[in-house]
């Protein structure tokens, strides 16, 4: 395939579910639809699967259209959350279902089962039935049932979800490894910010089935356009402000009884509300002195140990506490001064 | 007993036993005990003194009596089949859910809770010579003559498909909709047609409960009773081997040919039993491993 064009609304009754999703995938790309649950991903999936149709639009694949075509007929594959083995058939006779509807001859159907389970290493598993089989052996089972037809598009659906969190790492680089030796092109739906950004060439943003934001993981990692995008995407600092000055591209907010600064594009004007966000792990704390930065200081209140560092709610007045991320040592009811580093906080229209 | 290796387990064990006592007993009281005593009378004909397998060899050797067998087992397999490719069809297509799918169901089952004998009155009003089926029919001009649909196999057959059905379908459907449904969008993925789907998919993950569904619509309609009598021909075509133990008990008062009688019908269900264990393991041996459940 060269090129797949989504255009494409589906509504419940009066619910809309997807409002419009328009899309260009092009060949080779791997695009992921990341979202909170409800937010339509799995539905988009489920309707370039053809396994939902949809209300209106169209799917145009090489320009022609493939929307009215049954699942059996796009070539596409697909691996589900749950693996969805067939449970009384073997790993070899499941990875050769595919094969086994087209006109191919046994060995030839042999030879590239082989060479399939042998790429995703279940080499000797063929005579074992999917139950006895761990949950990533499962799931490698059902890529390469789906990969064996020479898929035009890869479509998968949460696929290491049900996994444990160090396999889900593993099986997530696996993933990237097969598309890129392959030449897939993939979309892929999760609900994981950390996997979309490590898997992805472009993310597609999704909330109660609009489009909040697509770009490259760094575009939507490093500037985020929304509210909603930045606090999925891991920023927890957010402080409603009124923009007080602009000047050589540097604006100044103040809200929430604290005065930051950011970076601003050529629209941003003075006296209008914003929102001004900022990463925990992007808060400066302690003595070091940054350029550009403004100080606040504030109580600490909790700490939340998470290994190598740590997080910790900093009281800085009655209204407003701050979410710091640190590898120094801090303490509950310290006060700590905190700095604003103007190239980490973002700028974002109010809600 | 000196076999038990440590206490933990032979305490667990006689537990054990203690909660499981009042089903063995009930099983022993209501089975066991009822069955051994019918086996027991039937080797005790009336006209002879101690055991003797008299009864068994004057049934056999009478036509009228070992006939029952061939026409009981004429009714039971073609209504087991019937029901059950109907109920698979129906299930099937409701697996999914459909519109006003709990309103389809209760009439679907509604049979089940009329009872044999209502059932078997409606049948004969509703399809009788002078019942409505036929008096619309012969009104409308389709037919001449009326369908003879009751006091003959025909009216047992719709008598055993109406009580049977509603069972039959009630279990398809559970174990259908029980099928982790992306099974199926996963086959369509993979190139198959809904036919594929159904045929290399979903009916070898049915087949174990299509088994038991067989064995139980099978052994229940093998035990056909009052529809025999209300809707058949007692006295011919529809002579069950019920009726043939029910004669020898209540008219001949000859209890002890009428359990041998009795045991030969069991035998009888428990040979079709076996024929359906061994069919169902040629069918689908993976589901008998355990790994078919999810």
């Amino acid at each position: 395939m060269d090129s797949l064009k989504l255009g494409i609304t589906k509504r419940y009754g009066n619910k809309t579910v997807l409002d419009n999703l328009e899309l260009d995938i092009r060949k080779g790309e791997f695009v992921t639809f990341l979202g909170p649950s409800g937010c339509g991903k799995s539905t988009a999936l489920s309707i370039v699967a053809g396994l939902i149709a949809a209300t209106e639009g169209e799917i145009r694949l090489n320009g022609a259209r493939v929307d009215h075509l049954p699942p059996e007929k796009r070539a596409f594959g697909m691996v589900f959350q749950n693996y969805a083995l067939f449970p009384h058939m073997t790993v070899f006779d499941n990875v050769s279902f595919g094969l086994t509807l087209k006109p191919l001859s046994k060995e030839e159907i042999k030879k590239r089962t082989d060479a399939m389970l042998k790429l995703v290493q279940l080499t000797g598993y063929e005579e074992r039935y999917p139950g006895q089989l761990s949950g990533g052996q499962q799931q490698r089972v059902a890529i390469a049932r789906a990969l064996v037809l020479h898929p035009r598009l890869m479509l998968f659906d949460e696929p290491l979800s049900n996994l444990d969190a160090k396999l889900r790492v593993e099986m997530r680089a696996e993933i990237k490894q097969i598309h890129a030796a392959l030449g897939l092109t993939s979309i892929y739906v999760t609900h994981d910010q950390a996997e979309a950004l490590s898997l992805s060439d472009r993310i597609v943003l999704l909330r109660n089935g609009v489009l909040m934001q697509s770009g490259t993981p760094q575009e939507i990692h490093d500037r985020p356009k929304n509210v909603f995008v930045a606090d999925f995407m891991g920023f927890r600092n957010f402080f409603k402000v009124r923009i007080a000055s602009v000047s050589n591209g540097i604006a100044e907010g103040v809200g929430d009884g604290i005065r930051i600064r950011a970076r601003a594009g050529a629209d941003v004007r003075v006296d209008t509300d914003m929102v001004m966000a900022i990463r925990p792990d992007d808060i400066r704390a302690g003595g070091e002195v940054v350029s550009g930065a403004e100080d606040v200081s504030g109580r600490v209140e909790v700490v939340e140990y998470l290994g190598r560092e740590q997080e910790a709610a900093i009281r800085i007045n009655d209204n407003t506490r701050v979410w710091l991320r640190t590898a120094e040592a801090i303490r509950t009811a310290d006060t700590i001064g905190l700095q604003f580093p103007i190239d980490k906080v973002v700028l974002l229209p109010a809600e | 007993m000196r076999a038990v290796a440590n206490d933990e387990k032979s305490e667990f064990d006689a537990l054990a036993f203690f909660c499981l006592l009042p089903s063995l007993l009930y099983v022993l009281c209501m089975f066991v005990y009822p069955f051994l005593y019918g086996v027991y009378l039937s080797l005790q004909p009336q006209k002879v003194s101690g055991f003797s397998f008299a009864n068994y060899l004057t049934f056999f050797s009478d036509p009228y009596q070992y006939g029952t067998i061939w026409i009981t087992f004429s009714l039971a397999i073609p209504t087991t089949i019937v029901v059950l490719l109907l109920a698979l069809w129906l299930a099937y297509g409701m697996r999914r859910g459909i519109f006003m799918e709990r309103t389809v169901t209760t009439i679907l089952i509604m049979p089940i809770s009329l009872g044999v004998i209502l059932l078997s009155e409606g049948i004969l009003g509703f399809y009788g010579s002078q019942g409505w089926f036929n008096q619309v029919l012969l009104g409308l001009g389709l037919i001449k003559e009326p369908f003879i649909l009751t006091h003959n196999y025909a009216g047992v057959m719709l008598a055993l498909f109406m009580q049977q059905f509603p069972f039959c379908f009630l279990m398809l459907l559970g174990y259908i909709s029980g099928i982790d449904p992306s099974l199926e969008r996963s086959a369509r993925m993979l190139g198959a047609t809904p036919s594929i789907v159904f045929r290399r998919v979903m009916l070898p993950l049915i087949a174990p409960g299509l088994a038991i569904a067989f064995a139980l619509v099978f052994v229940m309609s093998f035990a056909v009773f009052p529809s025999a009598i209300m809707l058949g021909q007692p006295a011919g075509t529809t002579r069950t081997i019920s009726i043939a133990a029910y004669q020898k008990a209540f008219e001949q008062y000859d209890m002890s040919a009428a359990s041998a009688i009795a045991v030969v019908m069991g035998l009888c269900q428990l040979a079709a039993l076996l024929v359906i264990i061994l069919f169902r393991r040629r069918l689908s041996p993976a589901a008998t491993m355990g790994v078919g459940k999810r």
